[in-house]
């Protein structure tokens, strides 16, 4: 577990850098429905490594509160350069995938000034 | 075997039936002395038996007791091993010894502790070891007690923990009871688990067993450590102690190896080494054996003001050590131009970048020219058939040798060879990781922030709360079966030895649980608040051990990371449906533990466990803490359900 866990770690790092890197010209994001991107989050597995939030975890990075552009976002999905298992638009059409992305950008922003981290 | 002294007792009684009876003498004198009261309830025996006893009451009573079995010089022996608890599920193979421990040992050095599985002992005496820095003693029945044990032994021998087994078995066939003992006895009973253990024996005589069993004891404790093992004949735990071997017993002496030291010619290369590196890097796995070690450890990167990337295998260094760059890792891996590795399960895995496709591949991690150093006890002792070892790292310099001895040696060459001139290069360099450190700090509380209020609790939430619960406690993290995201580690300062043990070691799911008990086992005289992240699928796999807890009195506070699901294999499942491509949503056939949720509150309960929840909304959680470790407080185990994210 230990090294599933320092390997993840390690891998974040990486997968910040590479993960906007195929970067062709920045589109605005098909319509999307955030509820609709909640249930199919949940079904074809975002959650299992990235949180049932998009909080991130030592699975997956945060991706709420990030704004990541949908150009960069939807690249990444179809061609991951590192752990994350590739979803083909034959299992998750264009527009799942804008509803997940419009799910994943209306996450709450953190919670502020929480006394517990602040110690 | 000893068994020898049973061949029909009676009938050598009479004078009759036995050859080569010089052997055979029996332990006459003690069985008359301790001539035993009329037998009560002899209608209830076999027929045969008490037609026999019918027919010669008194010599039948005499010659069947003893009052010096051979468990009771094994339970000397015992004694003069310092073992403070055996650990078992009761077996008949060994009631010999067991009844030697709890009345002429006087349950005490060692003390029996109960459990519900093998299992579970033999994690229990694992994670003991990790606090005690002593081996505990686990006792499993024939063929079925070891493979019970089987997995648990393969865990510690991957973590490199002694754990001192102890196994019946009846050799001699003629002499087994028809029926079960058939089954539970075998030929070679080490054979079952000799590819995950140093060592093992099978004695013939007492006198063996006496040298055995503090041989068993100092290899186990000699770095790599392991578990051990000795097979213990029924007949030689309950046959009299005959007189002619009486005057040949003697405990042996018990002196532990000092542990191996890194070559000196290597030691002065890895200073030259490190010494004039731009940036070298430290990584502890399985380093600090001991308190000493964090020192030492501190010591070593002090005088190269080092980065030190703990991969956590024991406790090497405080979270709050300003050359704790663990969360930097990648990074610091990436411009390492010479990286030292102390005890590493996996160097060419902290080197290289492994791709987890359809089609696999690899790539290396570290800059063309980085220098690798080992030192790692566990060159100095492999076996073949199981793969714990890993893929084979090309390093530059490799001891065999334990880190933990060889630090000082290396420190004091690191010191001689720094010139004024590096010194200051060091101390920039210290100036430069400080603020590193005390940014990835302020990183991890934002981080922790996000998702904050989510229900199911966020793991950052759940460690954050606990946390502040248990801070101004003397505080043992025994186990974290539970893939938080290493939230504990972000989060809490760990500092002391004790307050992190490490992993399963072999990543057999099971461990977490039974660790946590023996954890809390070691904590308990020193009186330290042991608290337990645990997974739901671990708490599975043999729930007896908060039974166990509870019966003992084993403080322990429990706080179950309850995603409902084998969360690991989830997403494996994900990734082998993403790449066929049939349908991405079915990962939760034959991973999740719901339909129905399991009610842990009720599991523990039922256990004589005070416990809560399942939790579902985080600011419940502070309450239910307070409320649990008041519990702890008073000496009790409990448990606090909280139902969280997947990680
Ligand atoms: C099995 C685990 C797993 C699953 C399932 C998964 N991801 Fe990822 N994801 C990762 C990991 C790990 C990374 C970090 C980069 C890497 O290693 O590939 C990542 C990275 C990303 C990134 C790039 C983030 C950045 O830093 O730029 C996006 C976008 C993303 N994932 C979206 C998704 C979406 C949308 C889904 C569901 C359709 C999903 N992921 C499912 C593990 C997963």
């Amino acid at each position: 577990m230990k090294k599933l866990f320092g390997a993840a770690v390690l891998l974040l790092a990486a997968a910040v850098a590479t993960a906007q890197e195929p970067k062709p010209a920045a589109q605005a994001a098909p319509a999307g429905n955030a509820e609709t991107g909640a249930t199919l989050w949940r079904n074809v597995g975002c959650w299992q490594c990235h949180g049932y939030e998009a909080q991130g975890g030592a699975a997956g990075p945060r991706l709420s509160g990030r704004n990541l552009p949908w150009t960069g976002f939807s690249a990444y999905v179809r061609r991951p350069a590192n752990q994350m298992p590739l979803y083909t638009e034959k299992v998750l059409p264009t527009t799942d995938l804008a509803h997940i992305y419009a799910y994943v950008q209306s996450r709450p922003a953190p919670a502020q000034n929480v006394p517990l981290l602040q110690k | 075997m000893a068994r020898k002294l049973s061949v029909d007792r009676r009938n050598f009684l009479k004078g009759a039936a036995v050859t080569g009876a010089a052997a055979l003498v029996p332990d006459a004198v003690t069985a008359a002395a301790q001539a035993p009261p009329a037998e009560a309830g002899q209608a209830a025996r076999p027929a045969a038996a008490t037609a026999a006893r019918e027919a010669d009451p008194v010599v039948e009573v005499a010659g069947e007791t003893t009052a010096r079995p051979g468990g009771d010089f094994m339970v000397d022996v015992l004694k003069s091993l310092n073992i403070e608890y055996v650990a078992s599920n009761p077996g008949s193979s060994f009631r010999g010894i067991h009844e030697s421990i709890i009345n002429y040992g006087g349950n005490t050095m060692p003390e029996f502790i109960t459990c519900c599985h093998e299992e579970s002992s033999v994690a229990m005496a694992h994670a003991y070891f990790k606090v005690e820095g002593k081996p505990m003693a686990v006792l499993a029945h024939g063929t079925v007690g070891l493979q019970h044990a089987a997995m648990a032994i393969y865990n510690a021998y991957c973590d490199r923990v002694p754990v001192y087994l102890m196994a019946g078995n009846s050799l001699d066939a003629t002499m087994r009871r028809p029926g079960v003992e058939w089954a539970h006895s075998v030929q070679d009973a080490a054979a079952m688990v000799r590819d995950f253990i140093k060592w093992d024996d099978n004695p013939y005589s007492l006198p063996h067993f006496a040298e055995s069993a503090v041989r068993a004891y100092k290899i186990a404790m000699t770095p790599p450590m392991m578990p051990v093992l000795i097979v213990l004949d029924g007949g030689l735990q309950e046959d009299p102690i005959s007189p002619e071997v009486a005057p040949r017993l003697r405990v042996p002496k018990l002196t532990l190896a000092a542990p191996p030291q890194g070559d000196s010619g290597a030691v002065a290369e890895a200073a030259r080494l490190l010494v004039n590196a731009q940036n070298p890097v430290i990584v502890a796995d399985r380093l600090a054996r001991t308190p000493a070690g964090i020192q030492r450890l501190i010591e070593l990167a002090e005088a190269l003001q080092a980065p030190v990337i703990d991969q956590r295998g024991r406790m090497n260094i405080p979270s709050r050590h300003p050359l704790n760059q663990s969360e930097s890792a990648g990074q610091q891996i990436a411009n390492a131009d010479v990286i030292l590795g102390l005890e590493l399960t996996d160097f060419w895995g902290t080197v290289n970048a492994f791709r987890d496709a359809l089609h696999r591949s690899s790539r290396s991690r570290i800059r063309p020219g980085t220098r690798l150093i080992s030192i790692n006890s566990v060159d100095l002792f492999a076996k073949s058939n199981f793969q714990d070892f890993q893929r084979y790292p090309e390093v530059d310099v490799a001891m065999a040798a334990d880190a933990e001895a060889t630090l000082p040696a290396l420190t004091e060459a690191v010191k001689r060879l720094t010139t004024d001139d590096r010194r200051r290069a060091f101390q920039e360099r210290r100036t430069r990781l400080e603020e590193a450190h005390a940014r990835a700090r302020q990183a991890s509380k934002a981080e922790a922030a996000h998702a904050w209020d989510a229900s199911p609790i966020s793991t950052a939430r759940m460690a954050a709360e606990l946390w502040n619960v248990i801070r101004a406690e003397d505080w043992s993290l025994v186990s974290e079966s539970g893939n938080t995201s290493g939230w504990a580690f972000r989060l809490w300062d760990f500092e002391k030895h004790h307050q992190h043990l490490g992993d399963s070691g072999g990543a057999g799911v099971g461990y977490g649980a039974p660790a946590a008990v023996g954890g809390a086992l070691a904590n308990k005289k020193h009186g330290r608040i042991s608290v337990n992240i645990q997974g739901d699928g671990d708490f599975l796999y043999a729930p007896g051990v908060w039974w166990t807890a509870a019966h003992h009195r084993i403080p322990i506070l429990t706080v179950m990371h309850n995603n409902r699901a084998y969360h690991q294999e989830v997403m494996h499942i994900q990734r082998m449906a993403n790449w066929h491509q049939r349908g991405i949503d079915r990962h939760h056939i034959g991973t999740t533990i719901t339909n129905p949720n399991v009610d842990f509150a009720k599991i523990a309960q039922g256990m004589g466990v005070y416990a809560e929840g399942p939790i579902t909304n985080p600011r419940d959680l502070a309450p239910a803490f307070q409320r649990a470790l008041a519990v702890v407080k008073k000496g009790e185990p409990a448990l606090v359900d909280v139902v969280t994210q997947p990680r």
